[in-house]
């Protein structure tokens, strides 16, 4: 196993102080390693995080080797030919486990953001502290603008919150943890050959939700009762001012029909498995309200924003990848796993074979399904 | 579940969708409007030729359309407002995206009727205050749609149709405008 840094390295250096993980604790089972701290409905932290990857690494006895970065993986006669800053090795087969969020995805127009606005992403921010005092306007809602937006905004620094399509989920349903009902209706369990838009399922942004110990929802409603402003999703900057959509009371809209769809489905499973004595009544959560109308622009030059947080998004870096199996928008082309080239397979993206393959409690069978097929591969060339 | 019929060819725009995935040069499109000033602020435009699928084509016939402004503006009322054929382009995109998104979700549609509301302070194009925009302050869209579906789903057809609609887009979202002036003498 080759990592650039040191085991769990994204969460070492890719995450802010605060942050903590969307799932609750008893939601972390690796193979042979699950939380059996005394909070199984809290959240963990990153240190947490960290120090649970550790463990699985030691308990597994895992052949990792540290400070190894891969700078060419390609093809040879007999497998692949992998090119590292600490040498050269070949391999039969290769499994691509660096993930999906490799590099924050920032529109192009951020290059027409005025030098006197400091500019952040995911990776750059640690902690409000560390910002000009002042205005903050923090692009994109799904699960990093919602929480930034409400921590920033806590710190006394006025947020304006720009928002383009989002997931909106409540944090407890029926008082369970709304991802108790996402493993428990089987929602999570569709695997990716039943997915009616596949492309559309694996591009869904993270949910706005946000991991704290008191299960607060931090949806636009409860950020806007924060004062937070709400604007359109950001689409261009022309002579120094930023332009948002006028669209915003349909994206909200989309938002709130998808949830109560979701809800849906999770009241329905309640009836067909005969469970339905063990919760109260189904709910349904107010209306994302529209401001009666919403600011179009903002002058980028008038101080009043003095940083923009890029809560834009990730997208996968396959630069050192030299096999033919990225496709026009960077993505690697795979089926459940599976990558185009014979020996050569992928974990850890998103709707992988699943649609939960992307959390800790979804690794395990997609490992154990993209190994087998690897094994059987192994086992025929022999 | 019986056949729904509300006349959109789904099967034929699903097609197009997944060939055209692979091959974004055909899906590139040029509409265009040719227009000659009559007298006064009346012009008249037509409509024949477009550009797409990598060739040019041609509207069955040529359509012509009339503009003008009303007699409240000390004009002639020879056609409607250039500002109300935004409302004309808004509401049958619209329109035929509800249309488009009920077929493909096997919901039968009986009547689909809306109102297109522009409120427009036209201090801005009179020169009258430089704080007033020239275009829209807001636009307000309400159908009455008749169907064989809940409310939810019948305003879930709604969002869909926003959301993949070319002038909801065109109008809430800016676009680069260029208009330029050919050297005198040419035509």
């Amino acid at each position: 196993m080759l990592e650039r840094g040191e085991v769990a390295n994204s969460w070492r250096t890719e995450r802010w102080d605060s942050l903590r993980l969307l799932t609750p604790n008893w939601q972390s089972r690796l193979p042979g390693l699950r939380y059996e701290g005394p909070d199984p409905d809290g959240y963990m932290t990153v240190g947490e995080v960290i120090a649970f990857i550790e463990r699985f690494a030691a308990v597994t006895r895992a052949p990792v080797r540290t400070g190894v970065t891969v700078t060419s993986v390609r093809p040879a006669d007999d497998g692949y030919h992998v090119t590292t800053t600490r040498g050269e090795l070949s391999c039969r087969a290769v499994v691509i486990a660096s993930g999906a969020c490799n590099q924050p995805s920032v529109p192009q127009f951020a290059g027409a953001v005025p030098p006197s606005v400091e500019q952040l992403t995911p990776f750059d921010y640690r902690d409000p502290a560390k910002l000009p005092d002042g205005g903050v306007l923090v692009v994109g809602a799904s699960a990093t603008g919602v929480q930034l937006a409400a921590e920033l905004q806590r710190s006394g620094r006025p947020v304006t919150l720009s928002v383009g399509e989002h997931v909106r989920l409540p944090r407890t349903y029926r008082d369970r943890d709304v991802l108790w009902w996402m493993d428990a209706s089987g929602v999570w369990d569709q695997r990716y050959d039943e997915v009616e838009d596949l492309t559309r399922a694996r591009r869904l942004p993270s949910p706005q939700l946000v991991g704290t110990p008191e299960r607060t929802t931090l949806d636009l409603n409860a950020l806007a009762s924060m004062g937070v402003e709400l604007v359109g999703r950001w689409a261009a900057v022309r002579d120094g001012g930023a332009l948002f959509s006028g669209g915003l009371r349909n994206v909200f809209s989309l938002a709130d029909l998808k949830m109560n769809r979701l809800l849906g489905t999770f009241d329905e499973w309640v009836l067909t498995s005969g469970r339905d004595a063990e919760f109260g009544p189904p709910e349904r959560f107010a209306p994302t309200r529209v401001p009666s109308s919403t600011r179009l622009q903002l002058d980028l030059g008038s101080g009043e924003i003095r940083s923009v947080v890029w809560a834009t998004g990730f997208r996968p870096d396959y630069g050192w990848l030299d096999v033919p199996v990225v496709d026009a928008k960077g993505q690697l082309r795979h089926e459940g796993g599976v990558a185009g080239r014979p020996g050569l397979y992928a974990l850890g993206l998103p709707v992988l074979r699943r649609r939960r393959s992307t959390f800790m409690c979804g690794i395990e069978d997609d490992a154990r399904e993209v190994i087998e097929h690897l094994a059987r591969y192994l086992a025929a060339r022999r | 579940m019986t056949t729904v019929t509300n006349g959109v060819n789904v099967q034929a725009l699903l097609d197009a969708r997944e060939v055209l995935k692979g091959a974004p040069e055909a899906a590139q499109f040029t509409w265009r409007a040719s227009a000659k000033w009559q007298n006064g602020v009346h012009s008249q435009i037509k409509v024949q030729s477009f550009f797409g699928l990598g060739e040019e084509h041609n509207h069955k016939e040529e359509w012509s359309f009339e503009a003008d402004h009303p007699e409240v503006f000390a004009a002639e009322d020879n056609g409607i407002t250039p500002i109300e054929y935004l409302l004309v382009g808004l509401a049958s995109c619209l329109t035929g995206g509800i249309a488009s998104v009920a077929e493909n979700r096997g919901i039968q549609l009986r009547s689909v009727e809306s109102v297109v509301e522009g409120g427009h302070d036209i201090r801005g194009i009179l020169g009258a205050d430089s704080d007033v925009r020239n275009g829209y302050n807001d636009i307000k869209v309400t159908f009455h749609i008749d169907a064989d579906a809940s409310q939810e789903d019948i305003e879930a057809l709604v969002a869909q149709s926003q959301k993949r609609s070319a002038v909801y887009d065109a109008l809430t979202n800016p676009t680069n405008v260029t208009v330029e002036v050919a050297p005198s003498g040419q035509h």
